[in-house]
């Protein structure tokens, strides 16, 4: 098999790869895990667009320019994408920290439900009944809980 | 070097599919290290050595120890007990 052919496979497996993991995990962490494993697949895929078999580093010694030789440019993109993303995972993750703490779930499915429910409550529509979700109880009496 | 990327990729997408199904999120962390080292491996082959540097070090490294803080700040930080 040619190199540039494995080459491809991984890159374009990272990306389908991310982008099931964004599609289909339930945990929010486990979603931002594959936003990450989607930055690396694309890196990969930028940097193979430009690279042939055989060519050499991008490194000029001594005023020779290398007959073949990889695109500079689309490897300054790459590093550029590479400190990028470290910041948009840092942006994610933080995003997670602040919904943890104020609804102390992760599950995306509970803050899907809790999403709903704010925009309904704001827009002053009653929430949908369904035999998942029964509607809450009119008015719960007070009671009063024990410490610990 | 065919045989050389052909174990990276696999170990790499191995270590992609581990990061989304391993329950445990020591763990995941650990295979998404793995992803980012193998891919920096790949930079090399591509012949992109700054890159892989790059990728090394603030993909691997930085981006890790970012996913470390976060899993402790969240509660997540435990390794799972077995049986």
């Amino acid at each position: 098999m040619d190199t540039i052919i494995i080459l491809y496979t991984g890159a374009f497996g990272l990306i389908f790869i991310g982008i099931a993991g964004i599609v289909l995990s339930r945990h929010l962490v486990r979603i931002i895990f594959a936003i990450g494993l989607l930055e690396a697949g694309a890196n990969l895929l930028l940097l193979l667009a430009t690279w042939r078999d055989g060519a050499s580093a991008p490194i000029i010694v001594g005023g020779r320019v290398p007959a073949l030789m990889a695109d500079p440019v689309p490897q300054a993109l790459v590093l550029t994408a590479i400190v990028i993303g470290v910041g948009i995972l840092a942006l994610a993750l933080s995003l997670a920290l602040r919904v943890q703490h104020a609804w102390g779930t992760l599950d995306m499915r509970a803050i899907r439900l809790r999403l709903e429910e704010e925009i309904d409550d704001a827009a002053g529509i009653e929430p949908p009944t369904s035999a998942d979700a029964p509607a809450p109880r009119p008015t719960a009496p007070a009671t009063r809980e024990g410490g610990a | 070097m065919d045989w050389l990327t052909l174990i990276i990729v696999v170990v790499m997408l191995a270590s992609a599919v581990a990061v989304l199904l391993l329950k445990d999120f020591l763990a995941a962390l650990a295979a998404f290290s793995v992803v980012s080292l193998g891919l920096s491996v790949l930079f090399v082959i591509v012949r992109a050595p700054d890159v892989a540097m790059t990728e090394a070090a603030i993909g691997a490294g930085l981006g890790s120890l970012l996913f470390a803080l976060a899993l402790r700040r969240l509660g997540l930080w435990r390794a799972r007990d077995r049986g």
